[in-house]
């Protein structure tokens, strides 16, 4: 995939995780701000691949096993990052449950019982 | 402030042949971008949820190009596969598809917030990406992301933050039954 240059795939991660922040800032709806959590934790996954794949240092593989770990840092984090989504939906979306189970109304506006 | 941007925009001129590739990747970034504007801004959360799954099937084939096979599958798997069908029967159960109820008052939050993401973006974008211009030939070998060192990768180096994950994993389903299970 050589003539992409590795700015395009860090402006596109950029823009993503911009439209999940706008996007947790003026929606109301838990779901759809949970949807926006997701955007943002796919664009960071976007931008570890494109630094895996585009490493600076050149790695020789097998040449040590410290390298080859190394090289292949990126992608173990994108799999760790999917698996703390994933936990996190669940429990997430339990707690929406819950919430809508007892007050029949998910308006994130108005749940303010924390405030002081 | 013009000139900034002429910084930004030059070296982009500057002299990148217009190749296969690029134009694949542009047409897959526009359609990642649209659809990451659909999810924010459709009322009706089920076609926010339908524009996050384009979004995800996008990206899974953003990885593909980046040659990171493995991660583009469990992308498709674990993204499109588990959790997008866990927030639509999220949405079902909760009958959120009445626009009465995510109906979006007019409130200046909105115009607040995408003001203040355009300037985190321009910000962001110009202290970051002029630096990294000229970096276009991939440095990973061949085959970095292939299901057998990924595997091997983790079943070595990575295993105990592997084992770390399968417990959080671990608590997160107990944790979601009890949740589900209580009674107000």
């Amino acid at each position: 995939m050589s003539g992409v240059p590795l700015a395009a795939y860090l402006a596109l991660g950029l823009f993503m995780f911009m439209t999940g922040v706008v996007g947790v800032v003026i929606r109301r709806s838990p779901i759809v701000i949970f949807m926006c959590i997701e955007l943002m934790l796919n664009a960071v996954n976007l931008t570890f691949l494109a630094f895996a794949r585009y490493q600076f240092s050149p790695m020789v593989a097998g040449n040590s096993f410290k390298e080859g770990q190394s090289a292949m840092a990126g992608q173990m984090m994108v799999i760790f990052v999917m698996a703390v989504a994933a936990a996190e939906v669940a429990v997430g979306l339990g707690i929406i449950m819950a919430i809508f189970r007892l007050r029949d109304n998910i308006d994130i506006d108005e749940m303010n019982l924390l405030k002081g | 402030m013009l000139n900034l941007f002429a910084a930004v925009a030059a070296p982009k001129m500057a002299g990148f042949a217009i190749t296969g590739e690029l134009l694949f990747f542009a047409a897959l970034a526009g359609l990642a971008m649209l659809s990451a504007v659909g999810v924010v801004a459709f009322n009706n959360a089920v076609r926010s949820a339908l524009c996050l799954v384009l979004n995800f099937f996008v990206l899974a084939g953003i990885y593909f190009t980046l040659n990171a096979e493995m991660m583009g599958i469990t992308q498709v798997v674990v993204y499109t596969g588990a959790i997008m069908v866990l927030f639509l029967f999220v949405i079902m159960l909760l009958n959120l598809s009445a626009p009465a109820l995510l109906q979006d008052k007019n409130d200046p939050k909105t115009a607040v917030g995408m003001t203040l993401g355009m300037v985190m973006f321009t910000l962001v974008a110009l202290q970051v990406l002029p630096g990294l211009m000229s970096k276009t030939e991939p440095g990973a070998v061949d085959g970095y992301g292939s299901p057998v060192n990924v595997g091997r990768a983790l079943f070595t180096g990575f295993v105990i933050p592997f084992e770390a994950v399968s417990i959080l994993l671990l608590i997160g389903i107990v944790g979601s039954i009890l949740l589900a299970k209580r009674r107000f």
